[in-house]
């Protein structure tokens, strides 16, 4: 039958309760204008399309089947389903609490017998029958519908442009805003397998590769108290409540987090997870575009305010991967502005890890003639980063308070972006870095091993 | 996601900050809306790229004019479900008509059939995942995992009785989505 055959009939009975005379059953097989004609006259029913079981004869008054004793009085076996149903008889109330489970085939088989034997003889039942039908019709699989992460990027430029924000998220919160929203994409449609699925977290302490094993909801649980740095920085709630965290580190806190709860972690910390990123990019559009001097504490160091939302940002990137790995879903790269400015504020620490690094005896030694005065030119490796995001650092080796210098260059470094990344991230070993090097073996060395040590848990 | 912050006060709240121009808040509303607009579109319009626009469209709408949303109308996500459905199935029309101005197959009646269906299908999905869980779950051990009622009632620790009356109730609210051609009653359905 035609779809406008099903509207009709519908349209037909849209007060509930009372019988009508016609009932446009789905005539399957009835031509167009045929349904009526093809569906029943009289109040009883033989209804076309009710699908299973024997049919009552139209012509004859609805059957009323002979009370039996039931077999579960008996305490006999209950007899096999296949067998050939055996009408029950059952009162109006009960036939139509039935009549949900009848429409979806839910029923007995001898339950299924006694409503359609009640159809027959029953209009208010009959109609709403046909009703329930219909609407189980209207049941079908949810597609999944994974929505294109650049779409929200597109939504929110377009609307942006037609009525430009009085409050904007600023330039430096615009990656984390895009990186929390495709993490909590990914999570949409985990199951219980999935958020408990293993992930190892990898990075590099003093130059050695490390790792901790954990789950996806202890990932998020890990982003959720690390993010919390930046909300305490702003004034918000510290997620972690009363858990006392040994030292006000990224891994103190995460460990902490994880100890305190009696519970391994689970999908129930996505929502705080959430809460908290989105109350981050709303505070953070209050600072005003410089971030108003703030900065947050990483217990070890420090970070202005902005650019710890770029390496929030970026930590979510990481880890999003190290889910989505976890998973085996596909996951794509951050857009080429978000990576950029991501790249970018590696770059900037770069000098910082290289002095660390120094301290600790992990590095080579300052070279003597060009120590880098403070705001001067010093020695200086010139990073190259290929592919989306990419772009060129001069990184001063001596001192942080140098300025990177083409005139006192030492060697050339060059990499992909994605490959930058993943150094940072401590997913890859500087001795493996996939790097293009000419000049100063031992200062590339350094710089591969200082971007290495940028990571942390 | 579901959060459990009160829905007429967070409705209340997201306007007043979307009144005010806030960009995160926009943000935000796309995140919490964007599935259910996106799947609604898809449902009335069957393309990808047709679904992307009228996204842009409905959030374009909420964010240039948020003062057309009344909260005492009933919740936020109802008004943006009615605006993606109004949106969709004026598309619809306008690009079944355009085709069979250009000499298309089919006829007007056809076509009223046409957006007809797909809207009562757009309807459908959304009383889908509006009503109340307990009735959504039973559905869907009865229907997508094929268990019968009583397999249902023990799969959701939940009498037989029970069973029985939430497979009954949740395809009575499934069945309101072929009511009222218009306006679309995603405020009345649950």
């Amino acid at each position: 039958m035609t779809d406008a055959g099903r509207f009709e009939a519908y349209d037909e009975h849209e007060e509930e309760g009372e019988p009508k005379e016609e009932q446009g059953y789905e005539g399957q097989d009835g031509p167009e204008k045929g349904d009526k004609d093809a569906s029943v006259s009289d109040s009883g029913g033989s209804g076309k399309g009710y699908g299973s079981g024997p049919r009552p004869d139209p012509e004859e008054p609805p059957r009323i089947p002979l009370p039996r004793a039931s077999v579960e009085d008996t305490g006999r076996p209950l007899p096999d389903l296949v067998t050939d149903p055996v009408p029950l008889v059952l009162e109006h109330l009960v036939l139509k609490s039935l009549l949900g489970a009848w429409a979806l085939a839910a029923c007995s088989p001898e339950e299924t017998l006694a409503v359609e034997t009640h159809l027959g003889g029953c209009g208010s039942c009959a109609d709403e029958a046909l009703r329930l039908r219909e609407a189980v019709g209207l049941l079908h699989k949810a597609e999944s519908l994974d929505l294109d992460p650049a779409l929200r990027t597109r939504v929110l430029e377009s609307c942006l442009e037609r009525r430009p924000p009085r409050i904007p998220v600023p330039g430096w919160a615009a990656a984390y805003d895009a990186e929390t929203a495709r993490l909590d994409a990914l999570l949409q449609d985990f199951g219980d397998a999935e958020w408990h699925a293993p992930v190892r977290l990898r990075w590099f302490r003093a130059d050695e590769a490390t790792s901790r094993r954990t789950t996806v909801a202890g990932v998020i649980a890990h982003l959720l108290t690390v993010d919390g740095l930046a909300a305490i920085a702003l004034g918000l709630d510290d997620p972690l409540g009363d858990v006392e965290a040994d030292r006000p580190t990224p891994s103190a806190r995460t460990e902490a987090y994880w100890r305190a709860s009696h519970f391994p972690p689970n999908r129930s910390v996505r929502a705080p997870w959430r809460e908290q990123s989105h109350d981050l990019v709303r505070t953070v559009s209050f600072t005003g575009g410089q971030a108003g001097g703030m900065t947050v504490s990483y217990g070890d160091f420090e970070l202005p305010l902005h650019d710890a939302m770029l390496d929030r940002a970026f930590e979510c990137w990481v880890h999003a991967e190290d889910i989505a790995e976890a998973v085996d879903y596909p996951y794509t790269l951050p857009s080429a502005r978000h990576l950029h400015d991501m790249i970018d504020l590696g770059a900037r620490m770069l000098p910082g890890a290289l002095a660390r690094r120094r301290r600790n005896g992990l590095a080579s030694p300052r070279h003597g003639r060009h120590l880098g005065l403070a705001g001067g030119p010093g020695r200086s490796v010139r990073l190259e980063i290929e592919g989306s995001g990419g772009g060129e650092w001069l990184i001063p080796l001596d001192s942080p308070a140098a300025v990177g210098s083409a005139e006192h260059e030492v060697a050339h470094v060059a990499l992909d972006g994605v490959e930058f990344c993943r150094l940072a991230a401590g997913h890859v070993s500087p001795t493996e870095a996939a790097a293009g090097q000419v000049g100063d073996r031992e200062a590339i060395r350094d710089v591969l091993f200082s971007v290495a040590s940028l990571s942390r848990m | 996601m579901a959060k459990k912050d009160a829905p007429p006060r967070w409705d209340r709240r997201m306007q007043q900050r979307l009144a005010r121009g806030e960009a995160a808040a926009l943000g935000e509303l796309y995140d919490r809306f964007a599935s259910l607009v996106h799947g609604l579109a898809h449902t009335v319009l069957g393309d990808e790229r047709a679904a992307d626009t009228i996204t842009r469209e409905v959030f374009a709408h909420v964010w240039e004019h948020p003062d057309t949303y009344d909260p005492k109308q009933g919740p936020l996500r109802s008004w943006v479900a009615t605006l993606t459905h109004r949106l969709a199935v004026q598309r619809l029309r306008a690009t079944e008509t355009a085709a069979l101005a250009q000499g298309g197959h089919g006829t007007t009646e056809e076509l009223e059939r046409k957006v007809r269906h797909a809207s009562v299908a757009a309807r459908a999905d959304y009383i889908v995942q509006a009503m109340p869980v307990p009735l959504r779950a039973a559905l869907e051990q009865a229907y997508f995992q094929r268990r019968d009622y009583r397999q249902t009632a023990t799969d959701l620790g939940v009498t037989e009785d029970e069973a029985r009356r939430r497979l009954r109730l949740g395809l009575q609210l499934l069945s309101t989505a072929h009511d009222a051609d218009a306006p679309p009653g995603y405020g009345g359905a649950v």
